[in-house]
């Protein structure tokens, strides 16, 4: 029921002067594999207001969809950390100018078994020790000694992944830095396995999949100081930024010369209506109206301004 | 003398092969249930005919056939003429000796390298250098670099089990050569070509890796209509809803790998089919 009426309402939406049905054109998206379900759920509901108008959505992870992104081929970018200061580089050589719009949040959760009875949470310095590059952490003991004397299995996602450079920039200082020895995958299903079937492993990965997996596995709560209190991730506490330092905004990258073609500029305003339900539908933690707005309203300004 | 001992030996040798049988006999009857219990449920006719959508119970994979079949005919249509003619040559022209030995160590060396490594090669000259962009023209001819080799090698295999008899029949009644290769050689190799062609393009269907590399959408809302269009195939599909996090989607990743198999599984089926039909005809010469 609520879905009929989500859908009557973006048939009701007021969106262009011409008739939606008759707009043409592409819209090329690729990057992050985080910000995929919420560009796809979007591309979904555009298409029934819009049907010929088409869209592709790839999914080369934040890093490789900047690389194609920069190169030409696509008018949007999936991004789940902002752009780093050498693609911004990049994209000063080729004259590239884009607009950097954030579509909702997610909180990197760390996690471990759910039959592990001792941790519950972590403060920031003992992730730094546990993650930094030739850490001594081998085993849960040399994290708290009132823990087992037992090894630590880690698990965390591949370097290409926007998840892996927002973690290592929030706990390290800066993005990529990491031990390399740890079970790395791309897939975030591999790590949720690969914690489930491991009563001492630990590893971390996006909020959208502990939800899912509640059940078989159990979040740390975490602590930005010694001494502060740790926070547990949750909607509210990632909305709130009280989730405290892997909550993190995930974006979309628009390019200028794009948003001027029509089909673009469409599905960006769109995305900007319908992101507040549709981010929440696919869960995520969707931003607060005002800033959706203030997204819509730069979307006009740049029309207005050409 | 004790033979009893020797009839041991036997039977245990027996023993062991069927045992080394049943392993890949269970291995696969384990995937095969363990799939048809995940996937059964989703398995419909909007499955077919659907697009993506974040609701599981509407999604479909009907751009993804599309897409794989289009990739299936247009990677038919360039890696068959070339493999055939380049294996034509290799068995019929060109003579016995070292360039011969070299050229078959390689194409037998590229048939057994990894196929990312042929996504690769199709970003860089397809993508980059001739600005196909990741178009189904791109992907078509990567694909087709993955499969040449195999059919090459199939093809001269073939070829070469012609019997030199039928050769030297046809030159004896005044044949020139090429009419000896294309009316003789040919048709009488053409079961076990056949053969190839389809089993190679079978792997054609069921790899992601290149495709990935060379860029194939994810999520797309509309089919190609022309070569130069973007596309999505079904195997992109199944690894896109796998990498989801809720479950319902890797009940629908095991669907869309049903549709595959029976895909894969009909591919095979014509690929023997053929084979007994032209031999049958063969005989009858």
């Amino acid at each position: 029921m609520k879905r009929l009426i989500f859908l009557s309402l973006l048939m009701l939406s007021p969106s262009t002067q011409s008739a939606p049905q008759d707009l043409r054109g592409t819209v090329k998206i690729d990057g992050s594999s985080t910000v995929f379900p919420i560009t796809e759920a979007v591309a979904e509901e555009f298409n029934k207001v819009f049907p010929r108008v088409r869209v592709t959505v790839g999914v080369s992870g934040t890093g490789g969809g900047f690389k194609k992104f920069l190169s030409g081929y696509t008018d949007i970018n999936d991004a789940s950390r902002p752009m780093k200061p050498s693609e911004k580089q990049k994209a000063k050589a080729k004259h590239i100018k884009y607009i950097k719009f954030p579509v909702g949040y997610d909180g990197i959760t760390v996690v471990v078994n759910p039959k592990n009875t001792w941790a519950t949470e972590l403060t920031v310095e003992e992730l730094r020790k546990i993650w930094k590059p030739q850490s001594t952490v081998k085993t849960w003991k040399d994290i708290r000694p009132e823990w087992p004397n037992k090894p630590i299995k880690l698990y965390g996602p591949g370097t290409d992944s926007g998840t892996f450079d927002y973690f290592t920039e929030a706990i390290l200082g800066k993005s990529g830095r990491s031990r390399s020895d740890f079970t790395k995958s791309e897939d975030d299903n591999v790590l949720v396995q690969g914690v489930m079937g491991d009563l001492y492993a630990m590893g971390y990965f996006g909020y959208a999949y502990y939800k899912e997996n509640k059940n078989n596995l159990k979040a740390l709560a975490i602590a930005p100081k010694k001494g502060a209190k740790a926070i547990l991730p949750s909607l509210q506490s990632i909305k709130e930024g009280s989730y405290k330092p892997l909550s993190r905004e995930i974006y979309i990258y628009v390019k200028e010369s794009s948003l001027k073609k029509p089909a673009v500029r469409e599905f960006v305003s769109f995305y900007m209506k319908h992101a507040k339900n549709l981010v929440k539908n696919v869960g995520y933690v969707p931003l607060t109206p005002k800033k959706y707005q203030a997204a819509n309203l730069k979307i006009e300004a740049f029309s207005a301004k050409k | 003398m004790n033979f009893s001992w020797r009839y041991q030996k036997n039977s245990l040798f027996k023993l062991f092969t069927l045992l080394a049988a049943l392993f890949s006999l269970i291995a696969l009857t384990t995937l095969l249930v363990h799939i048809l219990h995940e996937g059964w449920q989703y398995l419909s006719p909007q499955l077919l005919k659907n697009f993506p959508s974040r609701f599981p119970h509407k999604a479909g994979i009907y751009p993804a056939i599309m897409g794989s079949l289009w990739l299936m005919i247009l990677t038919f249509f360039i890696a068959v003429p070339l493999g055939l003619l380049s294996a034509l040559y290799i068995e019929e022209y060109l003579p016995k000796g070292k360039w011969k030995s070299l050229i078959m160590v390689n194409i037998k060396n590229l048939s057994s390298m990894p196929s990312i490594i042929y996504g690769l090669l199709g970003l860089a000259i397809f993508i980059h250098t001739l600005g196909f962009d990741h178009s189904l023209l791109s992907g078509a001819l990567t694909l087709s670099l993955l499969i040449l080799p195999m059919i090459i090698i199939t093809a001269t295999e073939a070829i070469r089990a012609v019997p030199k008899s039928l050769r030297m029949a046809s030159f004896a009644l005044g044949a020139e050569k090429h009419q000896v290769v294309f009316l003789q050689v040919l048709p009488a190799a053409l079961p076990g070509i056949l053969t190839g062609i389809i089993l190679s393009l079978s792997r054609a269907i069921g790899e992601t890796a290149p495709l990935i590399v060379i860029g194939a959408a994810t999520y797309i809302s509309f089919t190609p209509e022309s070569i130069m269009d973007p596309f999505t195939v079904i195997p992109l599909q199944i690894y896109s809803w796998t990498s989801r996090p809720q479950a319902e989607f890797h009940h629908l990743a095991a669907s869309a790998i049903i549709v595959l198999m029976i895909l894969l599984f009909s591919l095979n089926l014509l690929a023997v089919f053929i084979r007994n039909h032209f031999q049958k005809y063969k005989s009858r010469l």
